[in-house]
């Protein structure tokens, strides 16, 4: 396939369909708020959202009407408490309820590698004596055909759709990442279809220059897109820092549904693209946030 | 370390102090965000300069020069020894055995030390829908030993637990050892009034120390399960000039956990 590169619009048009399953990727770093915006400016329906650590940008889809099921390992703004869209549509007093499933990190992370390595589970040992098994049907046991030991199960999963952001790719999707990496080479792997965001595109030949930095090389990615600043406010090393007083400040923004609207209609549904919600952001956010430069040495690839 | 005593300090304080007296030199431990992160870098500043610290976010050996505001910090990359995917965090580090001491919380205990983050109230029609498991149910059964760190109140400290999240000694009527957990689990509560320990004899969390100025029967009072008390019960030391001019000019200067 050649032409990978497009837009956000193109990239969310062209691969998520409602009633499909979903991972925007991200362990509170490279997490691409851009592509969950444009999931909810595209009204997709009915989507099972899948993450370890489901935060702002999934709870603003919940509230968005975009999700029915959620299936994760914990489900709160990192840091700060609640995620108020997940807890209307979760708690006693309110009557919609989206679907949960309901794993640790580590189940989260089993069924992924299983998805990755195409096996059918992922054994691991966890569970015993908690109510996590209880609620979810997915975690078995299995008995180890060699020792007899018996230890938890996870079923593979493989969502239809993966979205990773990443700090720099070529225009064919050979992405490379550092920091903080979070379950990116497995969920790519396990991924129907991979979406890769960057923050700077750049030529083959700089790729091939550190090849040990690449994630994962383009044989798996259908769509490459250039998102400068497409994670804020969650960060990208070297590029940018975590907007903590955005965290901080969205408790209070999203517990009363009214106010959570209001920043939908203003940030999401009235913002076009990224560019226009980060020219809504301003130049001296981005200026306070723009990381300082910490140069690695690099290292001698030589033979 | 200075032992001075002057300072008053605050209940917060009292216990990140009395948490970082429980991390030795050779420990590694995984790491969370806030009070414990405290604990462990008031431990690096003053008895356990080599404890290592590995955070679930995959920072291994991390160094951050801000409080981190979250498990996944930038500050915790740079500087770090290194850097993994969580898949190894979780397999070969904790699984793996490699963690002696995992820090925990919630927003429920009982007597045996399981924990609840899960759901107040009925799990299908919660009255109150927690952030769920995370990491915790996976550090309470892999690491060698796990401390809790959590304010005594009778909301919290209950007599059974809504749901269990993370195991404790016992759970559902069964030992650790019965369950096959490969780690020790919880050996220390730290409270902001007392530290209570698992007693192997009573087979329940009973209290060791009490802080000074605090009575048996507002520990009681506090207490939704009925509370024992240890044989030799002491009275808990109280920070030092040093340790809380470390806490309140270095680690934590604004005040973000304490």
């Amino acid at each position: 396939m050649t032409g990978k590169l497009c837009s956000m619009k193109e990239a969310i048009a062209d691969s998520v369909e409602s009633g499909s399953s979903v991972y925007i990727e991200g362990f509170t770093h490279l997490i691409c708020f851009a592509a969950g915006h444009e999931i909810i400016r595209q009204g997709k329906q009915n989507l099972t959202a899948i993450r370890l650590t489901p935060d702002l940008v999934y709870d603003q889809m919940i509230e968005a009407g975009c999700v029915s099921k959620i299936v994760f390992g914990w489900a709160g703004n990192p840091g700060v408490g609640s995620l108020h869209a997940f807890r209307r549509k979760s708690e006693a007093k309110y009557s919609e309820k989206i679907e949960v499933e309901e794993y640790s990190h580590f189940g989260m992370v089993s069924r992924l590698q299983a998805g990755a390595a195409s096996l059918p589970f992922w054994p691991l040992k966890n569970y015993g004596g908690t109510d996590i098994p209880e609620h979810n049907e997915n975690i078995k046991k299995v008995t180890c055909p060699f020792t007899g030991e018996v230890v938890a199960a996870v079923p593979a999963m493989n969502p239809d759709v993966v979205i990773l952001h990443c700090q720099r790719s070529d225009a064919q999707g050979n992405a490379q990442a550092w920091g903080l990496f979070g379950t990116q080479k497995e969920s790519a792997f396990a991924a129907k279809k991979v979406i890769v965001v960057c923050e700077e595109i750049v030529e083959t030949s700089e790729i091939r220059r550190d090849p040990n930095r690449t994630l994962i090389p383009s044989l798996l990615v259908s769509h490459v897109v250039h998102e400068p600043w497409g994670c804020h406010p969650s960060y990208v090393q070297g590029f940018y820092d975590r907007d903590n007083d955005f965290y901080v400040g969205w408790d209070k923004l999203t517990r009363d549904p009214e106010t959570y609207a209001n920043y939908l209609d203003e940030f999401v549904h009235s913002c076009p693209d990224r560019a226009s919600y980060m020219k809504k952001m301003g130049s001296e956010l981005m200026s306070k946030l723009k990381a300082k430069a910490l140069m690695s040495d690099g290292v001698n690839y030589g033979f | 370390m200075g032992s001075k005593v002057t300072m008053k300090c605050s209940s917060s304080e009292f216990m990140a102090v009395r948490a970082s007296k429980e991390l030795k030199n050779e420990d590694v431990v995984f790491v969370g965000i806030g009070l414990p992160n405290v604990a462990c870098n008031l431990a690096r500043a003053t008895h356990a300069p080599s404890l290592e610290l590995i955070y679930e976010s995959g920072a291994v050996g991390a160094q951050p020069d801000r409080l981190p505001v979250s498990i996944g910090d930038p500050a915790l990359v740079t500087g770090a020894l290194g850097i993994v995917s969580q898949a190894e965090i979780f397999q070969n580090f904790l699984q793996g055995g490699r963690i002696q001491v995992g820090f925990l919380g919630g927003a429920q205990i009982d007597k045996w030390g399981n924990l609840n983050t899960t759901v107040i109230g009925d799990y299908s029609n919660p009255k109150v829908r927690l952030p769920g498991s995370g990491g915790a149910c996976e550090i309470a059964v892999h690491a060698q030993r796990v401390l809790i760190v959590m304010r005594l109140s009778k909301k919290s400290f209950v007599e059974r637990c809504d749901y269990i999240t993370s195991p404790g000694q016992i759970s559902k009527g069964k030992t650790r050892g019965e369950w096959g957990h490969p780690g020790g689990g919880p050996q220390t509560i730290i409270t902001d009034k007392c530290v209570m320990t698992y007693s192997s004899t009573q087979n329940e969390f009973v209290v060791k120390e009490i802080y000074p100025g605090v009575k048996k029967s507002e520990l009681t009072e506090l207490c939704g399960w009925g509370l024992k008390f240890s044989d030799n019960i002491v009275v808990a030391q109280e920070p030092t000039d040093v340790e809380i001019d470390l806490l309140r000019n270095k680690l934590d200067p604004q005040k973000l956990y304490l």
